[in-house]
């Protein structure tokens, strides 16, 4: 092979590559096995995992443990929706393009806005290509965080903007773990394309979204929400609140935990917009015989046409993820929604009350939060889930990755009263 | 293929019409730029008071299939876009009078004879 195409040795080769990031040695894998001595190590390794099927969970911070209707596998899994993730020969996937369109529709229902696109990868990655989106529309540079993100939402977006020759992300500060209004207003100036606010925050807690997008409007800059769809069930939608883009993270919906991916990213526009969205958009139309059908529409957005001045990079979308979202809304329905999430937001408020009262124990914040929020702990967070882990429950996320105090606790519709309590009971042997 | 002689034109298939006024023009696509992206379906243009430079973008054509730039013949202010491109079809049933774009405060109206003339643009387009 080497000799045809006209290079005497594998160092030839790889000449491009620089002579001191490549590896000198032998790479560090097992002998070559058998097909059964590999799969029992592999089921080994597999078997060493804790799933939330086997503990009771806490752990949020984006991703969250809410039930899975079997039936959302079971019609996912149909090989017609498993085996093609987006559509590029549009228009004879006409299976695709409904699914998505259903999808689109359901979204925009959701979040109260009017065109919702067919996914982006996740809510990270959603949330940057709003900013950028509103840098494009108002040919401004900067971008004002007004309350908290979750910071790895900060990471991506940061990296997005640094990469597209932008590099001007302004925090707002925080009063008692939301975004501090009055200080909002000295951050927007003129040269604000976008305002973003997360909707729970990272901390669980309830921006002041109104005052906030009132803030973002006084200055021409767009207002951009990342709002967590299930939290839609009891929250208000952004459309309601004049968000300019909703984006959010579909995880909620229907799509496992699954060690962080695949994800969905949802991502909304008043329709003024239209023209200026990211990614692909499916339409409805009547056929030369006068049939419903589905098409890819308003394509001319999007690279393989405008190339370079294409609204985005992006070129695919989460299909299954969506087909997933779809499915779940379907299943529950309005109220079904309505019920998750305000069993969800009880539980933990139950949950937060019990913690709080025990000795040491304390919420960090008072803001009003949904199903999530901070505790403050009288031995370190990473002893607490630590220890929990001999109990079978995942205690939460501790919060000194970013550097930060306390255990941050998610509760779902799921866990019932008993669990709550247990858990209070062994949080108060730890300690 | 229409070319009007009393207009002048651009390599990038834009018109130009100095008003009666003597300092406004009116811009627009040629019968051959309509002809060429098939039927355009939208039509986005900067804002009125926009300052432009000579071959700066001042917006885009959308047609089914593809999307095309338009670039200011002339530097100059766009003083007004024409209301009627809501629909857009116009662009492509009169491409000259109707499917005008934008009006043009023209920064220097010298600077139209620097551009073809029907003849020319004749050449250009090989008919």
């Amino acid at each position: 092979m080497l000799r045809t195409i006209g290079v005497s040795s594998f160092e030839d080769l790889i000449v491009d590559i620089p002579e001191d990031i490549r590896l000198k040695r032998a790479l560090d894998i097992l002998p070559a096995s058998d097909e059964p001595q590999v799969r029992k190590l592999l089921e080994g390794l597999a078997a060493a995992n804790r799933s939330t099927s086997e503990y009771v969970s806490y752990l949020g911070g984006g991703a969250y443990d809410h039930f899975i209707p079997v039936a959302i596998k079971t019609i996912a899994s149909r090989s017609e929706f498993y085996t093609a993730y987006t559509p590029y020969q549009a228009e004879v996937s006409q299976g695709t393009l409904q699914a998505i369109y259903e999808y689109q529709s359901l979204i925009c229902r959701l979040y109260e806005m009017d065109v919702t696109n067919a996914s982006m990868y996740d809510g990270a990655t959603a949330l940057a290509e709003a900013v950028l989106m509103a840098m494009n529309v108002t040919g401004r540079n900067q971008v004002v965080v007004a309350g908290k993100l979750h910071p790895w939402n900060s990471s991506v977006l940061r990296t997005y903007l640094e990469a597209s020759g932008h590099n001007a992300v302004i925090q707002n500060v925080l009063q008692d773990g939301v975004g501090d209004v009055a200080a909002l207003k000295e951050l927007v100036t003129e040269s604000v394309a976008a305002v973003v606010v997360q909707q729970p925050n990272f901390y669980g807690c309830l921006e002041d979204v109104e005052a906030i997008g009132a803030v973002a409007h006084a200055n021409g800059a767009l207002f951009v929400v990342s709002a967590d769809p299930l939290s839609l069930g009891v929250l208000a939608a952004p459309g309601s609140y004049a968000a300019d883009i909703a984006v959010g993270e579909g995880q909620p919906l229907g799509t496992p935990q699954s060690f962080g991916g695949p994800y969905l990213g949802i991502f909304t526009v008043k329709q003024p917009l239209v023209r200026k969205i990211p990614g692909r958009l499916v339409g409805m139309t009547k056929d030369r015989d006068g049939e419903d059908g589905f098409i890819l529409t308003l394509q001319t957005r999007e690279q393989h046409i405008r190339r370079e001045k294409a609204t985005s990079n992006i070129c695919s979308n989460q299909a299954l993820n969506a087909l997933q979202a779809a499915v779940y809304l379907s299943l529950l329905g309005k109220e079904g929604l309505r019920q998750v999430a305000a069993q969800s937001a009880q539980k933990a408020h139950y949950l937060a009350g019990k913690i709080a009262a025990l000795a040491g124990f304390s919420l960090k914040y008072t803001s009003p939060f949904f199903r999530e929020f901070v505790v403050e702990t009288p031995i370190p967070a990473s002893d607490i889930v630590e220890q929990m882990l001999e109990h079978k429950v995942f205690a939460g996320y501790d919060m000194a990755a970013h550097g930060e105090s306390g255990l941050l606790v998610a509760v779902t519709e799921k866990r019932t009263k008993e669990e709550l309590d247990r858990f209070v009971e062994k949080l108060g042997e730890i300690v | 293929m229409t070319i009007p002689e009393n207009l002048r034109y651009t390599k990038d298939h834009e018109w130009i019409k100095l008003l009666e006024d003597g300092s406004t023009a009116l811009v627009g696509i040629t019968d051959f730029a309509q002809s060429e992206l098939g039927d355009i379906v939208f039509v986005e243009l900067k804002l009125p008071g926009t300052t432009l430079k000579e071959h700066e973008v001042f917006g885009t054509v959308e047609a089914v299939k593809t999307v095309a730039d338009l670039f200011a013949p002339v530097a100059g202010e766009i003083i007004e876009t024409n209301s009627q491109l809501d629909n857009a079809e116009v662009v492509n049933q009169d491409p000259y009078n109707a499917g005008w774009l934008a009006r043009i405060k023209v920064a220097d109206p010298a600077a139209l004879q620097a551009l073809l003339d029907a003849e020319a643009y004749r050449q250009l387009t090989g008919e």
